[in-house]
């Protein structure tokens, strides 16, 4: 049993009692809810005559199924019109706060909390989203849940939940060029499976960690869940606090930020505290890492060979198998120069300002491979506004990228934007599932921001740090 | 407020199997983003697994949700890390209104497993051999009986000489929860509101917000 863990310590502060199941009814400090998943909830509460317990504990937003070009009321699609009408009125009827579009606050979920600082250290955080594990960047214990969950925390302000192991994942040394926050979580998935994380809670340390901002930690704490993990953290530190104070929560309140810190400084884990498991990797060995198969854990170096299947432990050579016929691609090849038809920069893993700023050094000055369709999908209309402020806007679309509106279009293929037939896609989002995407027969490559940015350019799989001689040549 | 939660106790399931093969079976093949884009789980259940069992032209594809002697069946054996990816509890509710009320396999996501219990369906695991042995024996006799006893954690199969128990694992949560019959937390953790206040109140950040 992991002691004197961040996670140990947020959990025993909000445990409210143990309930008859054995697990414990958990005090929820911030729910976020968005379209897809809270709909039924709120009819589940209206079915039996419940309010809405802290509302003002409740932040909504629109993400999943908003278009990211036309905006204009009515949606154009009929069903997406319905399920933001259902989410206008009910929280209009719970008077919980809504960061619609007309409001310049709308964004993906996973990237309007922290943004606005709602997102805190030593906070418990549930969405009906399984990458809400995003938000433990910051030091909070933030999990998806699902719609009858969704329905427990409207009602009564909490959540059972079994408690967890703790493992720590400490990355060491320094990342090489090119290499990215994406990188390192890619490589953790692959090297501890997909479901290497079911029953424990992620804590990720180490310099190559703690040297990220704010942003790269998200990267890494939201792909949690596709290593099995259902949370995942990092202990907030000074580039934690920066980025809270200059937030809306904070800026005009330095006292309440004075007032709150002791309070995340508390919640760290001990320097003595006692983990579950512990597993290293040395950042300093990691490469652009993308995937060649349809899970997140099927992931490789840029250099380094597709597998053989059956080189593979005996459970994960079907998926394998299967994975390669649906991606056509072969073991012993590398992925680099296979085809793409779509890039798409955006999702909640890496639709954030630096990603957008990394990706536009990338593309600066360069075309879109005129066979590929690039779209740049800004994680919430904040980002957006200050990418055009920053003239990012302009280096995309002069590259002859779709400059979209924010939401998380392409990741999951609810609103128009989707893959046809059977296009492959370099995706900065987080889930290469099969049909993920849109399209059952698309295929879609998880990479960095960067690395995407550099496929679009050259119309395959590109390593990012030789783009300029494969673009000279 | 009405406190008319259904109070309901699940000791065991029994019925037909149907069995769906491969490890990391995510829940956007179990139900397909597409198909979320409703306000109500109602009518979800015949899209469980739609393009795994229809083609671009919605032609059938092969695949056990489309055979005629699986249409019956009300327990699922499945691989490991079944249920994967997201949290969307549209993949459960597809699958029990396709008329599944209990799986068992060799390991399940932990927010998909959640979802299940919130429905009260039991998600039961067993090893990889065992596992094996159940879906080839359901791909033989599509017809039989299968129990799976959550109480006492067993799944029992076969008949006469040939019948077999198996030893199967039901987290402890989750077997308290159904066999006592409080799966359903809403007005359970509704009855604590006087702790939970004093818990809320315990929380730095809960102080103020203006």
């Amino acid at each position: 049993m992991s002691e004197g863990t961040l996670y140990d310590k947020v959990w025993d502060r909000h445990a409210v009692t143990e309930l008859p199941t054995g697990q414990t009814q958990l005090f929820v400090g911030l729910h976020l809810i968005h379209e897809v998943t809270s709909p039924q909830a709120f009819g589940m509460l209206k079915e039996r005559d419940l309010e809405v317990a802290y509302p003002e504990r409740t932040h909504a937003t629109v993400d999943h199924i908003v278009p990211t070009a036309d905006q204009s009321r009515p949606y154009g699609d009929d069903s997406a019109e319905e399920m933001m009408r259902e989410l206008e009125e009910n929280v209009r009827e719970a008077g919980i706060e809504f960061d619609s579009p007309d409001t310049g606050d709308q964004g993906i979920v996973h990237v309007i909390g922290p943004e606005q600082g709602i997102t805190q250290p030593g906070m418990t955080i549930v969405c009906g989203d399984s990458h809400t594990s995003t938000h433990g960047a910051f030091g909070a214990l933030a999990f998806g849940i699902g719609t009858s969950q969704i329905r427990d925390v409207l009602a009564t302000g909490t959540v059972a939940m079994e408690k967890q192991k703790v493992r720590k994942i400490q990355v060491t040394g320094e990342l090489g060029p090119g290499v990215t926050a994406k990188d390192i979580v890619l490589t953790i998935i692959r090297r501890l499976g997909t479901e290497g994380g079911v029953g424990y809670v992620y804590e990720y340390a180490g310099e190559a960690i703690e040297s990220l901002g704010m942003e790269g930690r998200m990267s890494i704490c939201n792909m949690s869940i596709e290593g099995g993990a259902r949370a995942g953290y990092v202990n907030p530190d000074e580039t934690t606090y920066e980025w809270l104070a200059e937030t809306d929560a904070f800026e005009d309140d330095p006292e309440r930020f004075d007032r709150l810190k002791p309070y995340w400084e508390l919640v760290r884990s001990d320097e003595d505290a006692e983990y579950d498991d512990v597993v290293t990797i040395d950042g300093s060995e990691i490469e652009p890492t993308v995937t060649w198969g349809t899970t997140p854990g099927q992931g490789i170096g840029i250099s380094e060979p597709i597998p053989k299947p059956e080189e593979l432990p005996a459970d994960k050579q079907d998926t394998a198998r299967r994975a390669q016929e649906h991606m056509r691609v072969s073991p012993g090849e590398t992925m680099a120069g296979y085809g793409i038809d779509v890039a798409f920069l955006g999702s909640c893993t890496n639709a954030r300002l630096p990603d957008l700023r990394a990706a536009a050094e990338i593309v600066r000055g360069r075309e879109v491979d005129p066979d590929v369709r690039g779209l740049v999908v800004p994680g919430s209309q904040r980002v957006q506004q200050a990418a055009e402020e920053e003239g990012l806007a302009d280096v995309f679309r002069e590259a002859g990228f779709e400059w979209r509106n924010a939401g998380c279009s392409m990741c999951l293929g609810m609103n128009e934007d989707q893959l046809e037939g059977d296009q492959a896609s370099a995706s900065s989002s987080n889930r290469n599932f099969v049909g993920r995407q849109g399209s059952k027969d698309g295929r879609t490559v998880l990479m960095s921001p960067e690395m995407v940015a550099a496929a679009a350019i050259t119309g395959e799989v590109t390593d990012v740090r030789e783009l300029e001689e494969v673009v000279s040549a | 407020m009405s406190d008319d939660a259904p109070v309901e106790t699940i000791e065991s399931v029994s019925g037909t199997g149907i069995p769906v093969r491969g490890n990391d079976i995510d829940t956007d093949q179990i139900i397909p983003a597409r198909f979320m884009k409703v306000v109500t789980f109602d009518g979800l259940g015949e899209f469980a697994f739609f393009d795994q069992r229809f083609t671009g032209e919605d032609e059938p594809k092969d695949h056990p949700f489309n055979e005629e002697r699986f249409q019956e069946a009300n327990v699922l054996v499945v691989n490991a890390n079944f249920g994967c990816g997201s949290s969307r509890e549209h993949a459960p509710q597809a699958l029990q209104r396709w008329g599944i009320d209990a799986i068992v396999g060799e390991s399940f996501a932990e927010i998909f497993a959640g979802n299940c219990l919130a429905l009260g369906i039991p998600t039961v695991t067993a090893s990889t051999e065992e596992i094996g042995a159940l879906q080839a024996y359901v791909e033989e006799n599509p017809d039989a009986e299968i129990e799976i006893d959550v109480e006492r954690e067993l799944v029992t199969y076969g008949s006469g000489d040939e019948e077999k128990a198996v030893n199967a694992d039901v987290a402890s949560a989750q077997h308290k929860a159904l066999v006592e019959g409080v799966w359903d937390t809403t007005a359970l953790m509704k009855a604590n509101e006087t702790a939970v206040r004093e818990t809320a109140n315990s929380l730095p950040y809960m102080e103020s917000d203006d």
